[in-house]
């Protein structure tokens, strides 16, 4: 195929385009309307709904405008009498079998069939024999179906094995009796199945937590950037009387592309829990009191205000608040004169801190995943924790790229991949293997683990092909920033990327964890992304070494932080725990004196820095929920009552302006100073615990979000094993065991997986009932319970 | 001038053993060709001579189908053979698959040869058991001997072919259905283009023929494109085997000319049964529309007569009906044929099969309606040209050829709510 | 050490079995593993009373790493798989024009009568099962039916006892 352009004619509109793209492109580009059932942008070409028939000058026949190439010369009639003959015709094939149900149809007023149909305006049906009635299977919790409402377009199968690159939905089944779906009960377990919703031109597949709730036409729309994963997904959200309905993507092709993840479809359920905190509280002798707002703010400022050492302070702040949010808090803190500020909670090795002068980033244009011809993902399981990168990453293997991974888990990936499996104090080893046989050369302990590398088959091969790719990318993910020796894979991963003149990727986890970083809400670095000169204690320091005064900001104890037994623990022993928190949990009533009610990302304005360093900026939407605030509001009250200079924003865009100044031009950058020496802190002995945080466990919202709670990657708190290692352990018939970590213990469900090395023991953080135990690395032992 | 191609070997006592099919000659051209290191070209311009006409039904040149694959391209090519025989009235494959698969076998190797394939895959429909196991034998005794495998008779070239077997789905005649189902999917057609020559088995240059084409390439290489050619008429090269059946005396394959009058094939195959009158002929496979008996006694059998006459020859299944036949019954038993076997993807097939077969069966069942018949025209025509592949056409023209030449039967049905020939 | 995990495959089918599904994965090319499915599921069925349980589909898939969804499509698809018990002789009859105008509801009906089961029943016994087929190439012979893998032609009533009871 060539890159010329050929000249077309539609409607008698002369039309310049590629040669051999399809006319629908050429068409859609030009604004002429060719109706479609089947065609879908992003998906492969199937030819088969025939809506989109037009007559081609000297062709008998007509020809399908999404699967005929244009070429030199050809004339196009869409809306002549031959066209539109045999799009009605199509029109009225397809209406034969389908019901007339729109009144009670959810799809109602966005259907493209009904849209469609109206257009062409067959009035009686000529159709007089009974319709088909398909029977309906349940497919999870997220996905609503009424078969027999389906078109058979198929865009929903192509969707599984295009793009979320698991086929689940299919056409089983013959002529007239095709059927769209499962074929047999089973839930749909892709992380991006919500697409498939949008993807349905008819009602056949809808939002099952939307489900009657309102009418397409009654919905207006805002738009959004996602709070969850660090792409800063575009979304539009359906407001009725100040409530969100639903979230939808918005198409932005250099970031979510025209989809959007489950977690960033489906969280907005957890916007209304019951559990939100609508109104101040405070506790007086162990009971939770309502109070105002301003009793609340004054006791929070007075509490603060008696601890005389601002080093006895320390903030904790989560990385899905908004830019503003963010800074205003470290802000407040550093004008207290505490350097104790950080948002990177589930991290537990801060070794490198001192030797990074910037903001940590993805290392690329999110857009240039799908380019890479190499990867090497360590402790990542991108599909999981990022799952549109995810979707990218898969898109560079299938065009070939090798992907390559280091990980204490096998990953379920929907491409071909290089799997290292290993137990968690074998990654640094692994790692170091690869750098090897690529040449680092290094001093200190990252140079022993260099010299005892074995260099194997597997580190052969990835050494090899980073280096010969001109386009490659060594990524470190969510478990291997969680992991104790993170700064060893840090150290090592930047020598490996140097020597083979890869990207090195730190894959930022939540929305803000570029943000947090410009924005001060580090120890290390100050507003503005510059390396700091006087370093506070980071997040896990702050516990390790108990401060009188915590300020928390849209966390949860336990749940959001590497180690959930000390998070809870050191919080309780504080005189004074202030919580800007949106909910109010069990947790947070033990550990806090006083809730502050937020707004959440839709009642807020704000701004997210995505992994790529993109400032993306929404508006509030609806108002906040109860007395509920936005939180920048809350801090510069605090601020003002605090006798703080540079606390009078009325708007949060003087704050954002103030930030953006700060910052200049300063870049993103995964650098790091020849690292010191640094001590492999994890145990080789005994039985180790891998914990990672399951999809829906991330953030106080999503683990709200009822439906997706029910999904498969909501994650389970059980205690998983090898079955090999289940007989060592002589667990092998066990329902229930006991996990012991550093004095913490719990009694959970046992499960046997494979994927899942033996040696290790497989146990999620970030669930209420794994809370209670230390940190995701590192030794544990289950016994019968 | 009967059986001189594809059923040669008929005469023989166990036709189908390589020894026997070697004794008439069996494999000489093939090891000619290798031998003396035949140019491609040359072959394929010996196939265009012949005149030779895909056997499968849409009548296509052999020949120029095998001059569009560019034979130098790099990369794995392949030579299907179509042995799904389905199309309602058509039985031929099956005898050349019984008793003279070493035929195919090597006329297969010569189209590898022909466009540079090292592989090739006979689909042989999946309820063709014993023809099958017959095939697979072949293969095997050819391979003992040589003829398949790795640098054929010290040539360099190398061969190998397998069987695939269907599983029930006619529309796995089409031929990228057909693709689809070895690929181990359902047979749901492609859109083309592309067409196979480019893009075709596993995505690889591909020429996909019907089993009586491929088993008339060794005759047509031992004797030459002239000699086949000239067995036939005008634009209908060589012998056909018509597979003829219905109400006969002695239904059968038929190796013939292509331009013998069809009152010779029907005396060849008894004629008549029970002295009863011909009503009609449907005369290349179900799908082919209908011809009224006297018409079709002064026909010939070949490509422009059947067509001349509205119909066409297609897969050369001739299928007779007396006047004991209702037209209306018939059109309904073919219509629920195309109805059960429609693939399902794309819209006008899938809906308007079933809904042109609950109209006819509503008239059959005396429940007509005054309209029915110029909805069953407009549904037909609805359908045909619309579709993916063929099989839209396929059950619109049984329709509108009914209507065309038995309208009357079809009326007769509506406003009496009986059948005219007190059959049905 | 690097692990990559494969699927143990032993567990799947009996020896004999697996070694008839790997001549059929031998036909095909080897990144082509998925088109032996066909020959595959025909395999299982014939070795589990002549249909197929979901159970067993998901097992081909695991067998030829296929998604399940993909092998429910083509064992749904293609009309010879049968999803549901059927008789130990499944009686195919062809009603298609040739066999239809050669009486084939003639011997439809005397099948009917005598094992007095209609199209897509099961004997009590468990013997014998009727299908209606399509035309299944062998309409010189009409009118025809297949038994398992035979074929038989030109039937009468009385061919049709003579045949049925020459089966075990
Ligand atoms: C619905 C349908 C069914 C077909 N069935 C067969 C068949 O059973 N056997 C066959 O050889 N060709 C069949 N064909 C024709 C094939 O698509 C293809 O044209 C043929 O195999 C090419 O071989 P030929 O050129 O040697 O005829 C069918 C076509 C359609 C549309
Ligand atoms: S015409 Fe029928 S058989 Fe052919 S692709 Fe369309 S639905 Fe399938
Ligand atoms: S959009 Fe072209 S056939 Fe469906």
């Amino acid at each position: 195929m060539t890159d010329s352009t050929v000249t077309i004619e539609v409607d008698g509109r002369e039309l310049q385009a590629k040669a051999g793209a399809m006319l629908i492109e050429v068409t859609d580009a030009a604004g002429i309307r060719i109706p479609r059932f089947c065609y879908h942008k992003k998906l492969s070409i199937s030819a088969n709904c025939r809506m989109c028939l037009v007559e081609v000058e000297k062709v008998p026949k007509p020809l399908p405008a999404c699967a005929t190439p244009v070429n030199e010369g050809m004339k196009v009639y869409t809306r002549s009498p031959r066209a539109l003959a045999a799009q009605k015709g199509t029109m009225e094939f397809l209406l034969i079998n389908h019901p007339l149900d729109c009144p009670i149809c959810d799809q109602g007023g966005e259907c493209e069939l009904q849209d469609v149909a109206i257009g062409y305006g067959q009035d009686v049906s000529r159709y007089s024999e009974g319709k088909r009635v398909v029977a309906d299977k349940n497919i999870g919790p997220l996905i609503a179906t009424d078969m027999t409402r389906c078109i058979h377009c198929t865009r929903c199968v192509r969707f599984g094995d295009e793009i979320a690159g698991i086929r689940e939905m299919g056409s089983t089944g013959r002529g007239e009796h095709t059927v769209i779906g499962t074929y047999i009960e089973k839930s749909i377990d892709s992380e991006l199945s919500g697409n498939i919703i949008d993807l349905c031109p008819v009602g056949a597949l809808t939002s099952k937590p939307f489900r009657f709730n309102a009418r397409a036409w009654e919905l207006t729309q805002v738009e959004a950037v996602a709070p969850h994963d660090s792409l800063g997904s575009n979304v539009n959200l359906h407001l009725r009387n100040n409530k969100v309905m639903r979230v939808h993507p918005r198409d932005n092709e250099s970031i979510n592309e025209s989809w959007i993840s489950d977690r960033d479809r489906f969280s907005y359920e957890g916007l209304y829990s019951s559990d939100r905190l609508t109104v101040p509280m405070i506790k007086k002798n162990g009971e939770w009191k309502e109070v105002s707002w301003e009793m609340a703010l004054e006791m929070a400022a007075a509490s603060f205000s008696e601890i005389k050492e601002p080093d006895q302070l320390g903030a904790l702040l989560s990385p899905t608040a908004t830019l503003e949010e963010l800074y205003l808090a470290q802000k407040l803190m550093r004008g207290l004169g505490c350097d104790n500020i950080d948002s990177r909670l589930r991290q537990g090795d801060f070794r490198t801190d001192a030797n990074q002068t910037h903001a940590n980033w993805l290392g690329m244009k999110i857009s240039e995943v799908d380019t890479l011809t190499s990867a090497l993902v360590v402790g990542c399981n991108l599909r999981k924790e990022q799952p549109i990168l995810g979707h990218r990453l898969r898109k560079a293997a299938l065009a070939g790229a090798s992907v390559h991974t280091i990980s204490p888990l096998q990953l379920e990936l929907n491409y071909k991949s290089q799997q290292s499996l290993c137990t968690p104090a074998d990654m640094v080893g692994r790692l170091a293997a690869v750098a090897k046989a690529a040449g680092v050369k290094a001093s200190g302990s990252v140079a022993s683990f260099l010299n005892a590398a074995a260099v194997d088959e597997f580190a052969q091969n990835t050494a090899e092909s980073l280096k010969r790719s001109d386009s490659s990318v060594v990524m470190l993910g969510a478990l291997a920033q969680s992991h104790p020796d993170y700064s060893l894979l840090y150290a090592l991963a930047s020598g490996l990327a140097d020597v083979s003149g890869a990207r090195l990727s730190i894959v930022p986890s939540a929305a803000n964890t570029v943000g947090a970083q410009l924005a001060g809400a580090v120890p290390h670095l100050h507003a503005g992304g510059q390396s700091a000169d006087r370093k506070g204690l980071d997040a896990l320091s702050m516990l390790k070494l108990p401060r009188k005064g915590y300020l928390l900001l849209g966390v949860e104890p336990g749940m959001d932080f590497w180690n959930g037994a000390l998070s809870q623990s050191a919080l309780q022993s504080a005189d004074t725990v202030v919580a800007l928190s949106a909910y109010r949990s069990p947790e947070l009533e033990a550990c806090t004196d006083i809730l502050l009610p937020i707004a959440l990302y839709t009642e807020t304005s704000g701004t997210y820095v995505n992994a790529e360093g993109n400032w993306q900026q929404c508006r509030g939407a609806v108002k906040p929920l109860g007395e509920a605030r936005p939180a920048w509001k809350v801090l510069r009250v605090l601020g003002n009552l605090m006798n703080q200079q540079g606390f009078e924003y009325t708007d949060p865009q003087q704050i954002n302006d103030e930030l953006r100044a700060l910052c200049g031009d300063i870049s993103l950058d995964n650098k790091i100073t020849e690292p010191a020496s640094f001590e492999p802190t994890l145990s080789v002995d005994g039985l180790q615990r891998v914990g990672d945080t399951p999809l829906y466990a991330t953030d106080p919202l999503v683990r709200r979000a009822k439906a997706l709670q029910l999904t498969k990657d909501a994650g389970e708190a059980a205690i998983r094993l090898h079955p090999q290692e289940a007989i060592r352990q002589g667990l092998e018939s066990a329902q229930h065991a006991l996990i012991k970590q550093n004095g913490y213990q719990a009694n959970l469900p046992l499960a046997l997986d494979e994927s899942i090395p033996e040696g290790c023991v497989w146990i999620s953080t970030g669930l209420r009932d794994t809370s209670m135990l230390g940190q995701p690395f590192g030794e544990v032992t289950v016994e019968k319970a | 001038m009967a059986n001189e191609v594809c059923l040669r070997t008929l005469d023989l006592e166990r036709p189908w053993l390589l020894e026997q099919y070697q004794s008439r000659g069996g494999y000489a051209m093939l090891k000619k060709i290798l031998t003396e290191k035949m140019a491609p070209e040359a072959i394929i311009e010996e196939v265009k001579k012949s005149g030779l006409r895909g056997r499968g039904g849409a009548g296509f040149p052999t020949g120029l189908k095998w001059s569009f694959i560019s034979r130098n391209a790099p990369g794995q090519k392949y030579v299907v053979c179509n042995s799904d025989e389905g199309e309602p009235g058509t039985f031929k494959d099956r005898d050349i698959l019984r008793y003279n698969p070493h035929q195919l076998i090597e006329g297969m190797i010569i189209a590898g040869y022909a466009i540079g394939a090292t592989r090739g895959y006979n689909y042989i429909r999946g309820e063709f058991w014993e023809p099958y196991e017959r095939f697979e034998q072949a293969l095997e005794d050819a391979r003992n001997a040589g003829f398949l495998g790795e640098n054929l008779l010290g040539s360099g070239f190398d061969f190998e072919l397998h069987a695939h077997l269907g599983a029930g789905a006619y529309i796995c005649g089409e031929e990228t259905a057909l693709l689809e189902s070895i690929e181990g999917k359902k047979g749901q057609p492609r859109y083309k283009p592309p067409f196979p020559a480019h893009f075709g088995l596993y995505g690889r240059p591909t020429i996909i023929n019907n089993t009586e084409s491929l088993a008339s390439i060794p005759m047509i290489m031992e004797k030459g494109g002239e000699w086949f050619a000239d067995i036939g008429v005008k634009n209908s090269g060589g012998s056909k085997l018509f597979s003829i059946s219905g109400n006969i005396n002695n239904p059968g394959v038929f190796e013939i000319p292509m331009g013998t009058p069809f009152s010779e094939l029907l005396a060849m195959a008894g004629g008549m049964k029970e002295g009863h009158k011909i009503k009609a002929v449907i005369p290349g496979g179900s799908s082919a529309p209908v011809i009224p008996g006297e018409q079709m006694m002064e026909l010939n059998m070949d490509y422009d007569s059947i067509a001349g006459a509205g119909s066409m020859l297609g897969s050369g299944a001739v299928i007779v009906l007396d006047e004991s036949n209702c037209m209306v019954k018939i059109l309904e038993r073919m219509s629920y044929f195309y109805h059960e076997e429609s693939c399902g993807q794309c819209t006008p097939c899938r809906e308007g099969t079933g809904w042109l077969y609950r109209v006819v069966h509503r008239i059959e069942t005396g429940q007509g309606r005054q309209e029915d018949l110029d909805l069953l025209d407009d549904v037909a025509s609805k359908i045909s040209g619309k579709t993916i592949c063929a099989l839209g056409d396929a059950a619109a023209m049984p329709v509108q050829g009914m209507l065309r030449h038995y309208r009357d039967e079809f009326q007769y049905h509506i406003d009496h709510k009986r059948c005219m020939t007190g059959v049905g | 050490m690097t692990t990559t995990i494969e699927k143990d495959k032993t567990e799947l089918f009996t020896a004999e079995i697996r070694a008839e599904i790997d001549r059929w994965i031998a036909k095909y090319p080897t990144e082509w593993k998925q088109s032996a499915v066909m020959g595959a599921l025909m395999v299982v069925q014939d070795n589990n009373d002549g249909w197929l349980s979901t159970q067993l589909m998901d097992q081909v898939a695991a067998y030829l790493d296929m998604p399940s969804i993909a092998v429910y499509e083509v064992a749904t698809f293609y009309s010879m798989y049968e999803l549901k018990p059927v008789g130990k002789h499944k009686i195919c009859v062809c009603t298609n024009v040739s066999c239809m105008t050669n009486k084939s509801d003639v011997i439809v009906e005397h099948i009917e009568k005598k094992l007095g089961i209609g199209f897509g029943q099961v004997t009590e016994d468990g013997r014998f099962s009727l299908k209606e087929v399509e035309c299944l190439g062998a309409c010189g012979g009409a009118p025809m039916m297949q038994i398992g893998k035979q074929y038989y032609e030109n039937l009468t009533p009385e061919i049709v006892d003579a045949i049925l009871e020459g089966l075990e």
